[in-house]
């Protein structure tokens, strides 16, 4: 637990209440984007380089201006009206409590069950591949699956939009 | 081939760039003002008026018959008469200007005035640097700044100022030729009297 | 190869350099004073580059259309960049009243700031490389994922709708082309079989009858280089995929409502992403700073590393000055419907050329199958763009 660790994660955590409590809907994604840096850095803290780069490849480099695409191409872009908080906080704050006590629990007894390492094991990129295409090669190939039907989807989703108004126009 | 297109222009633009090196045909600029373009035969900018001569006053064509003040699509001439004569390159006595103003921000230069005038007494000028600073009359050019000599018109026009002197002279030799004449008819008619 | 000290001591220089300047302080601080010192060196150097560079831009244009560029400041114009940089200084800073001014002032500084990130793992001579990761590509590129959202972020935070429909189009534009980037970039590390940058260097560091093994010089490789260029023309918004950045010569752009430093900030961020981008190129598929033929490796290497970046910078420019600008949709159709299927292929060829072994026979499937997709996928997109020599009607 050094300060480094109490750094980053002051800057996650900071960036994740910004993104709830700012008014101006680009500022929350760009604060979500803050956080996103924060959990990267975290990882690589952790000399997990893989994952932190990669989650600052797709997050920050992709995720986040998906976010802000979406924001700008409907409505949320204008300032709301009655304030950031909604009518039903209490049962959001009920269910937002369980899902870190599972969470939080999760992590103690996976702290218990490991003993402490003193030496963190060097996991490198290729460690990674082989187990990708090795152990879990399943999971890789479901959720390329997965992009692909998203991919044809959206692709879709578009086509149609592009049928629809002919044929409104055609009428 | 396919991208064939871009191969032969990344050439063609290759060529530009070594050839500007050594030909001038690939480097067309001209660093104005450290080096001009000579300006050629048929260049004009503003009219100017000719003097045969040293003396601007004495020796200046115009006899202010105002045709090119008349003519002048954007009237852009202001021409007074004189009250007395002075004698013309032939000898007659002539009218003279005694103001002979172009308004040069009018002056489209269309050479009519040239065009007109009988007495070769206005040309073009090819001088373009006429920036001024006194925007009230900076640009109103008077019959001082525009008379300018023969020699100049030679130099700035050469085939043209050849071909107005040599009109010039043949008027004067035909006059000449009719003044000798008359004077030789005059002769022979008093000689015809006294006899 | 052996070679005399003097070229040895020559090649490392720099590293001498820095060693012996952090031995003047106390052993506890001389590795992050290391590290300080060669950050110092970047942060110096590609910034005098990018100056040089405007300079060679402007005259390389010039000469390329027939005219002198810049001739006045300086000899040959040298010092115009100079006259530059006081101009951009000293100009009034306007930020638009309705702008948002916290977000307006961020976007320079996130370009300048990713786009700097990125030569943390260029490896700019022999040891000289500043932080040896492992997984050295995926931090390059996350590094240009995030410039992204500072083209976005300048955009929207103007307040200004041609703004906004500049950036956008400039970051549909950018995230279209990483993916050829990227996958032009997977087949090296299929073929080196590692992430780090400096591992791709040493492969390519090879000789045979002494020729370099350098990829460019494989089928796969020579394919790969040309998408990963046409990629990294449209990632840096250069001609002729300069569609946004034109917009702001003609209408408006992301950087239009900046003035004075932001807006050199802008075009520093930009020339020195081309820098960074062509040095990952460099090292991807020109044997980064290897020596092209065995009996040259006595050159020092940093000079073969800047030489190779320098030659990209001028094909760079050379282009800019040839070709006509890409309207938007034919960018965007460019990318998705050959680029990307062409490094697929590209995918498909390096894995045959790793798996068929040594011998002519790879080199003759390889490049039959590339030039194959490459005519097939060309002609189709053409016939089904219906273009030729256009025939014209006259009113009559």
């Amino acid at each position: 637990m050094s300060i480094v660790f109490y750094l980053l994660a002051a800057i996650t955590v900071a960036g994740g209440l910004a993104a709830m409590l700012l008014k101006n809907t680009v500022h929350c994604a760009l604060a979500l984007t803050v956080a996103f840096a924060g959990l990267a850095l975290l990882f690589l803290n952790l000399d997990a380089q893989f994952a932190g780069f990669a989650q600052i490849l797709i997050y920050i480099g992709a995720v986040a201006i998906l976010v802000v695409f979406a924001i700008l191409l409907t409505r949320a872009s204008e300032t709301p009206k009655d304030g950031v908080f909604s009518k039903t906080w209490l049962a959001g704050l009920a269910v937002a409590a369980a899902v870190f006590a599972v969470l939080g629990w999760a992590v103690m007894q996976s702290v218990r069950v490991l003993p402490h390492e003193t030496a963190v094991p060097e996991v490198t990129v290729q460690q990674i591949g082989v187990a990708l295409v090795g152990r879990y090669v399943l999971p890789l190939e479901i959720v390329a699956v997965l992009l692909t039907a998203a991919l044809i989807g959206a692709v879709i989703v578009a086509m149609h939009e592009k049928v629809g108004h002919e044929k409104e126009e055609g009428k | 081939m396919l991208g064939e297109g871009i191969l032969k222009g990344m050439a063609e633009t290759a060529k530009n760039f070594f050839g500007s090196y050594f030909s001038a045909e690939r480097l067309t600029t001209v660093e104005y003002p450290e080096q001009r373009i000579a300006p050629y035969e048929a260049a004009r900018v503003f009219p100017f008026l000719v003097f045969d001569g040293s003396d601007w006053e004495a020796g200046m064509r115009c006899v202010a018959c105002q045709i090119c003040e008349k003519e002048c699509p954007p009237k852009c001439i202001f021409i007074e008469k004189s009250k007395d004569k002075k004698p013309d390159a032939l000898g007659k006595q002539q009218f003279y200007p005694a103001r002979f103003d172009i308004d040069i921000s009018v002056c489209m230069s269309c050479q009519i005035c040239v065009e007109v005038c009988p007495f070769e007494a206005i040309k073009m000028d090819t001088e373009y640097e006429l920036s001024t600073d006194n925007r009230f009359g900076g640009l109103l050019l008077d019959r001082r700044q525009l008379a300018k000599s023969n020699q100049y018109y030679h130099q700035i026009h050469p085939a043209e100022a050849d071909g107005v002197d040599a009109r010039l002279a043949a008027e004067k030799a035909k006059a000449d030729a009719k003044t000798k004449i008359t004077a030789e008819a005059k002769t022979a008619a008093i000689a015809g009297e006294g006899a | 190869m052996s070679q005399t000290p003097f070229f040895e001591n020559l090649d490392q220089i720099f590293v001498l350099l820095q060693h012996w300047l952090v031995s003047f302080l106390p052993t506890s601080w001389q590795p992050a004073a290391g590290v300080l010192l060669s950050v110092a060196a970047i942060v110096c150097l590609f910034p005098a580059l990018f100056a040089l560079t405007t300079v060679f831009e402007r005259k390389g244009l010039a000469r390329i259309q027939n005219r002198l560029g810049p001739n006045r400041v300086g000899p040959f114009g040298i010092f115009q960049p100079i006259a530059d940089a006081i101009k951009s200084l000293t100009k009034e800073d306007i930020v638009p009243l309705s702008a948002d001014a916290a977000v307006h002032f961020l976007a320079p500084l996130l370009l300048v700031i990713t786009v700097f990130m990125g030569f943390a793992v260029l490896p700019m001579g022999r040891n000289m490389v500043l932080v040896d990761l492992d997984a050295g590509l995926l931090f390059y590129f996350a590094m240009g994922a995030s410039s992204e959202l500072a083209v976005f972020m300048a955009g929207w935070s103007s307040r200004n709708k041609y703004s906004l429909l500049g950036a956008m189009r400039a970051v549909a534009q950018m995230i279209s082309y990483e993916v050829p980037l990227l996958l032009s970039s997977v087949a090296v590390v299929m073929i080196t079989g590692s992430l780090s940058l400096t591992k791709i260097v040493e492969a390519q560091n090879q000789y045979t009858w002494g020729l370099p093994h350098w990829y460019i010089f494989t089928p796969w490789g020579f394919a790969g280089f040309v998408m990963y260029a046409i990629a990294t023309t449209a990632e840096t918004n250069r001609s002729p995929f300069d569609l946004p950045e034109g917009e702001s010569e003609l209408v408006a752009g992301y950087h239009t409502e900046y003035s004075g430093f932001k807006f050199a900030l802008f075009f520093l961020g930009e020339y020195v992403a081309m820098f960074s981008i062509s040095g990952l190129g460099t090292t991807l598929f020109l044997g980064g700073w290897s020596a092209p033929l065995s009996f040259l490796t006595w050159i020092p290497s940093w000079i073969w590393f800047f030489s190779k970046l320098m030659l990209s910078i001028f094909v760079f420019i050379w282009m800019r000055g040839t070709l006509p600008r890409l309207r938007q949709d034919q960018l965007m159709n460019f990318a998705w419907k050959f680029v990307l299927p062409m490094c697929l292929v590209n995918l498909l060829v390096a894995a045959l050329w790793r798996f068929m072994g040594d011998g002519w026979l790879r080199w003759v499937f390889c490049s039959a199958i590339l030039i194959a997709a490459y005519a097939g996928m060309g002609l189709g997109e053409m016939r089904r763009q219906r273009l030729g020599p256009r025939s014209y009607r006259y009113a009559e």
